[in-house]
């Protein structure tokens, strides 16, 4: 069983209909033990670092989070609370993923980033197995991670960035594979697959 | 490269999907979960649902059809209509939906834009104005309560100062529709939308006007806007989104194929 982790945050339930168009059998919950019992486990969120971190405090799942052994998909926001340290309200994260988040602000370029966008340099890693050099997802966010060891897909707005991080059972996209047609089906499905 | 969006609405009233001409005599066009499947699969970017009707009855939208456009597409979505609140906001978006539309509220009560950019998030918080150029002095003004031509009404707003007002106020992004060409198929207003662009530092999408392919690859080349929205074209079959798509490939414009 899948789960994802009751963020409050509202893109939950694009992604729980997702899954559940791959037939797949997830439960949102917010239960350290629910949490902690399942296969895998997905971190969605969208708004600011600083309201969702002080959901999981709230919530108590901070711990939780930091000692998951099994893979962990953080997306959008979820990916940015996987870092150590988010500029946007200064606020330290989750700190699973060894990264920092800052804004996206170039002078050519509006924010947010929103629209799809295309990919690359992701093809060592197995989310992205079957997944074409500059196929197209959908983002929206106005803050990123730059490029860094941890990164395992760029984008490229105004600067390029991290499409995707990972570190051990850590993972992150910054785009939303529940809202990405087929390709991001693709991912979501990779990652439900894919063994550590 | 971030691609252009080909946006088609679908203006609801009564739970179908509905097109009139400049805000009159609507005609019904089909059911809303069929058609948002078969445009997320037409090779749509994103999807608008408006309902036209609700902002004007002071009621709000019948929201039992967003849980379920949300279960069958992949691609995003955008509610309009009725929403004033933070906690219909929080409904809508809870159902599935990725961004709330606001218009009429917003003229009502500007702070709106902050409270929901607070709560939800920028990235869902889009801004609709409908603006429609007077005639005779030539000035743009928003109008709201567009839904209802009984109501509709012009505010003391012009259209480049409130798009910088709810700039200010955090919106994620702004759908302008042009009201002097909604409907009838001559073209977006260019003018109108590269002046806007140049007031604007957050996505804006054209709309009001698609009548050919002509009017997109237009549109994106002269007013430099992120995204085109358009529905009786659509709706009509008259265009086709991935012929649509593959012309504007051709002439240089970068969109999604």
């Amino acid at each position: 069983m899948s789960v994802i982790i009751d963020t409050g945050c509202a893109n939950l339930t694009s992604l729980k209909f997702a899954l559940e168009r791959m037939s797949k059998d997830v439960q949102v919950s917010d239960d350290p033990d629910t949490i902690n019992s399942a296969e895998r486990v997905f971190l969605p969120g969208v708004g600011s670092a600083q309201y969702a971190m002080g959901i999981l405090e709230q919530k108590g799942l901070i711990q939780t989070i930091q000692g998951l052994q099994q893979p962990v998909l953080g997306i959008c926001l979820g990916m940015q609370l996987l870092t150590s340290f988010s500029t946007e309200g200064d606020v330290a994260c989750l700190n699973c993923i060894p990264a920092e988040v800052g804004s996206l602000q170039s002078l050519d370029r509006r924010l947010p980033h929103m629209g799809w966008n295309t990919i690359n340099g992701h093809q060592n890693h197995p989310l992205f197995r079957g997944i074409p050099e500059n196929d197209y997802f959908y983002f929206v966010h106005s803050y990123g991670v730059e490029i860094s060891a941890e990164t395992i897909a760029i984008c490229e707005y105004g600067k390029p960035f991290s499409a995707a991080i990972a570190y051990k059972n850590f993972m992150g996209v910054q785009f939303h594979p529940e809202r990405s047609g087929k390709s991001g089906a693709k991912i979501l499905k990779n990652f439900l697959e894919l063994k550590i | 490269m971030l691609a252009r969006r080909i946006i088609p609405c679908l203006d609801v009233r009564d739970g179908k999907v509905v097109k009139g001409v400049r805000f009159r005599d609507h005609k019904i066009v089909g059911d809303i979960v069929p058609l948002a499947e078969y445009y997320s699969q037409a090779g749509a970017d994103e999807l608008v649902f408006y309902d036209i009707t609700a902002s004007s009855d002071g009621r709000s939208v019948d929201r039992s059809w967003i849980e379920r456009v949300a279960r069958v597409i992949d691609i995003p979505f955008c509610v309009a209509g009725g929403i004033s609140t933070l906690e219909t906001a929080g409904e809508v978006l809870e159902m599935g939906a990725d961004k709330i539309s606001i218009n009429s509220p917003a003229l009502n009560d500007p702070g709106l834009i902050f409270e929901l950019n607070e709560r939800f998030g920028q990235q869902c918080v889009v801004v609709g104005i409908d603006s429609y150029q007077d005639q005779e002095t030539g000035e743009y003004m928003v109008y709201k309560y567009t839904g209802d031509v009984e109501r509709t009404q012009q505010t003391e707003w012009k259209t480049f100062d409130w798009i910088n007002a709810v700039q200010q106020q955090g919106a994620g992004e702004i759908v302008l529709n042009c009201m002097n060409q909604d409907g009838v198929r001559k073209g977006y207003d260019t003018m109108q939308l590269s002046m806007a662009r140049l007031n604007c530092s957050i996505p804006l999408i054209a709309s009001g006007g698609a009548g050919s392919i002509e009017h997109f690859k237009q549109v994106f080349q002269t007013s430099e806007v992120d995204g085109a929205l358009a529905a009786s074209v659509f709706h009509s079959r008259e265009i086709e989104i991935r012929d649509l798509k593959r012309y504007l490939a051709e002439s240089g414009v970068e969109v999604r194929l």
